[in-house]
């Protein structure tokens, strides 16, 4: 394998519990979001754009739809003669198998991998939020700084800092404290989760954060509280733009809405294309009864109701008389005849039957788990 | 064995096409919102488990280059076989004339091919059809060819060959009609024979002259060939003029014909693009349409087919239309029985009809 840079590892494993029965037997980066992609094809386009070509990515939970999703990574052009995407699930050794006990065990126990691919510098990203962004500036401003860590910054409101890992910063940017989930925050700035490492400096943090039996092996409680006791020389990257993690029902309902806004607050379909399995299904069709309206709708639909202020996958059928609003309505899910979904999330596959009715809230979203059928009552 | 080996012909006028044709074989045409129709022909080949294709190439073939590619899209960039494309190169100097020199010329490609059986299929027709079907009935028939053809339910315009078929499926003639009626029974461009009998049939008529596979291979040699006729059943339109690209495209919206089409067992696959979900806005009003990925619409569509990326704005009305990739509709601008080819602009107010049975056509990259 030639010589890479930067190797981008994504963490891909987590459950998801907030996200209730979407996540009931998928990873959360394998949740559909806006009309056709997934979760995890933000990190990975990222990458792909950003000129980053080997990337690993470390599942573990229910990860069978998600490799098959993955697969070669084809669809990100990261099927590569030299790096690619690598799945790296946890597996057994000589002494016994270990389910990845937190964020930085993950990336512990695949050093070997990092070895194989021999980079400079370890991007390290999750596989819950929407974005987009270009992990190159962040690498050249990584290396300006000659800092050992570089995190990326999001501003957040002071209401929801509480919420968040908070980093407080010196006016340059370099990283004086972290604070997880402060009551009483002194800044604003959240981490993203995205790390960029020199690769020697986390190959040393790692190893000495394995052998403590005191330690959560996580990036954001161990390993960087440790780096900054240390006097580690870490900086921050501020990031502007649209950034959202839609590790709940409710987040994952407003993002998709943020897509419907007349001027949307980040393009799907700038120049920074996000890439994503593309199944062969036709041009969707409205019929002469079809009302759409505020929408998105993809491939492979038929509309013969009314849909307003809502997110259509491909392959969704909406009866006559049938009304879809505020909602978002998974791959192949059928709205059967004067049926009425509002303020839901209708999962993969399922069926709302002719007349039957699936009305939520807002801030009680409606989620119809993968499969069912609603009839009538 | 029961393999097949597939090979596509771009060849074929496309002077009733007219500006549709006039850059690229009827072949790379872009119909259905996102398809070339090419794209037909080749799948049902790969889904009849055709591993080994090969397109006899034509000229302004650019297109189909690009389109193509190294049939990744279609299953079809194998470590063994998959996708060739077949050069119809010069002989002794003399440009080619007709489909026979390029088979001819690539003759020893067929014979180093794996398969039993040729199937060779022009690439100007919309059609989901199961080619495993004809090899049976080839076989249980003991044809020496197998010609696939429909009875057709109305007139269609353009020369077509049409077949007289006996009741056993044996085929008793076979000629060239300007003007087909309702009833006939019409060859879709499909042949299938034993790749032996191929050989010999392209070899033997280009030695004496021919150019054309069906006039000078088997027309001309009937009384040598012992030849029936497979009918396919469900929908198939032959895109041999302009009239016949817009009914075809008309049809394809209606859900009957694009549920069989597309959303059967056997996918019609076409080159892969990552365009977003449509963004229908708070002023669009779209019925009786077929809508392709990476539209933004504001104004009113109707009984219209938009491609890739169609933008339009608000107060737009498109009725009876088919707006390949890109194009933009202006503020306010009126198009009725209109086909505007790729990347063209109409803009602010101007309005564009054309008669109900004869739309008028907007040369590629256009601006009005």
């Amino acid at each position: 394998m030639s010589k890479t840079k930067c190797l981008a590892m994504i963490l891909a494993g987590g459950q998801g519990s907030r996200l209730g029965a979407l996540t009931k037997n998928i990873a959360k980066p394998a949740v559909p979001f806006g009309g056709k992609y997934r979760i995890i094809d933000f990190p990975l386009s990222n990458c792909a754009n950003s000129g980053i070509t080997t990337v690993g990515v470390l599942t573990q939970y229910r990860p069978l739809e998600l490799h098959t999703y993955l697969g070669t990574g084809n669809a990100w052009d990261l099927d590569q003669q030299s790096g690619g995407v690598f799945i790296l699930p946890p597996y057994a050794r000589d002494k016994g198998a270990d389910w990845y006990k937190g964020t930085a065990d993950a990336i512990y126990q695949n050093l070997n991998f990092i070895d194989t691919v021999d980079p400079d510098y370890v991007l390290i990203l999750s596989g819950d939020h929407i974005y987009t962004m270009d992990y190159a500036e962040m690498l050249a401003a990584h290396k300006a700084r000659k800092a050992d860590v570089t995190i990326g910054v999001f501003g957040v409101s002071w209401e929801e800092a509480p919420r968040f890992g908070i980093m407080n910063c010196d006016t340059e940017g370099r990283i004086m404290e972290f604070e997880e989930k402060p009551a009483k925050p002194k800044s604003n700035l959240a981490s993203m989760g995205i790390y960029i490492f020199n690769r020697e400096y986390l190959d040393k943090y790692l190893k000495e954060d394995a052998v403590l039996d005191t330690s959560s092996h996580d990036f954001g409680k161990d390993i960087i509280p440790k780096m900054l006791g240390d006097n580690g020389c870490l900086f921050s990257y501020a990031f502007e733009g649209y950034w959202k993690d839609v590790g709940t029902i409710e987040s994952l309902w407003e993002a998709n809405m943020d897509l419907l806004q007349d001027e949307p607050p980040f393009e799907l379909s700038s120049k920074w294309r996000i890439y994503s399995s593309n199944p062969s299904l036709p041009p969707h069709y409205l019929s002469p009864e079809a009302v759409v309206k505020r929408s998105m709708v993809n491939e492979g639909s038929m509309v013969k109701g009314t849909v307003e202020h809502s997110v259509l996958f491909s392959g969704v059928r909406v009866g006559k008389d049938a009304k879809v609003t505020d909602s978002v309505v998974m791959p192949f899910a059928k709205i059967e005849d004067g049926a009425e979904v509002q303020y839901a999330i209708v999962a993969q596959n399922c069926v709302i039957k002719a007349g039957a009715k699936v009305i939520g809230a807002p801030g009680a979203i409606s989620v119809i788990p993968e499969g069912t059928v609603v009839a009538a009552e | 064995m029961n393999s097949m080996m597939g090979i596509i012909r771009l060849d074929g006028s496309s002077a009733m096409l007219k500006e549709l044709c006039e850059h690229r074989p009827v072949a790379s045409l872009p119909i259905a919102g996102r398809y070339r129709v090419i794209d037909f022909a080749l799948s049902n080949m790969v889904n009849a488990g055709i591993t080994n294709v090969g397109i006899l190439m034509t000229e302004k073939a650019r297109s189909i280059l690009d389109h193509l590619r190294s049939g990744k899209d279609w299953d079809l960039a194998r470590h063994r076989e998959g996708m060739y494309y077949m050069p119809n190169d010069s002989v002794d100097g003399r440009a080619p004339i007709g489909n026979l020199s390029g088979l001819y010329n690539n003759l020893d490609y067929v014979q180093h091919s794996s398969g039993d059986y040729v199937l060779v299929a022009k690439a100007d027709s919309i059609y989901n059809m199961d080619f495993n079907k004809v090899l049976e009935y080839h076989q249980s028939t003991g044809a020496d060819i197998t010609f696939v053809y429909q009875t057709i339910n109305g007139s269609i315009p353009g020369t077509s060959s049409v077949l007289k078929v006996a009741d056993s499926g044996l085929v008793k003639d076979i000629y060239k009609s300007p003007n087909v009626e309702a009833g006939s029974d019409v060859t879709m461009g499909v042949y299938l024979m034993a790749k032996d009998t191929f050989i010999n049939l392209v070899k033997t008529a280009f030695e004496r002259g021919g150019t054309d596979l069906l006039i000078d291979g088997i027309m001309r040699r009937m009384d040598e060939y012992t030849i029936y006729a497979y009918r396919h059943e469900g929908y198939m339109a032959r895109i041999n003029s302009v009239e016949a690209y817009y009914r075809a495209s008309m049809d394809i919206r209606k859900p009957e014909v694009w549920e069989e089409l597309f959303m059967g067992e056997n996918v019609i696959h076409t080159q892969r693009k990552d365009a977003v979900p449509v963004q229908y806005k708070e002023t669009a009003v779209v019925t009786d349409s077929l809508i392709a990925n990476g539209c933004e619409i504001r104004g009113e569509v109707e009984n219209s087919i938009l491609f890739r990326g169609v933008k339009v704005a608000e107060g737009a009305k498109v009725k009876n239309a088919i707006l390949m990739q890109h194009a933009v509709i202006g503020k306010d601008a009126v198009i009725e029985n209109v086909i505007c080819d790729k990347d063209v602009v109409v803009g602010e107010g101007k309005s564009l009809k054309g008669a109900d049975t004869y739309p008028i056509i907007v040369s590629k990259g256009a601006a009005i």
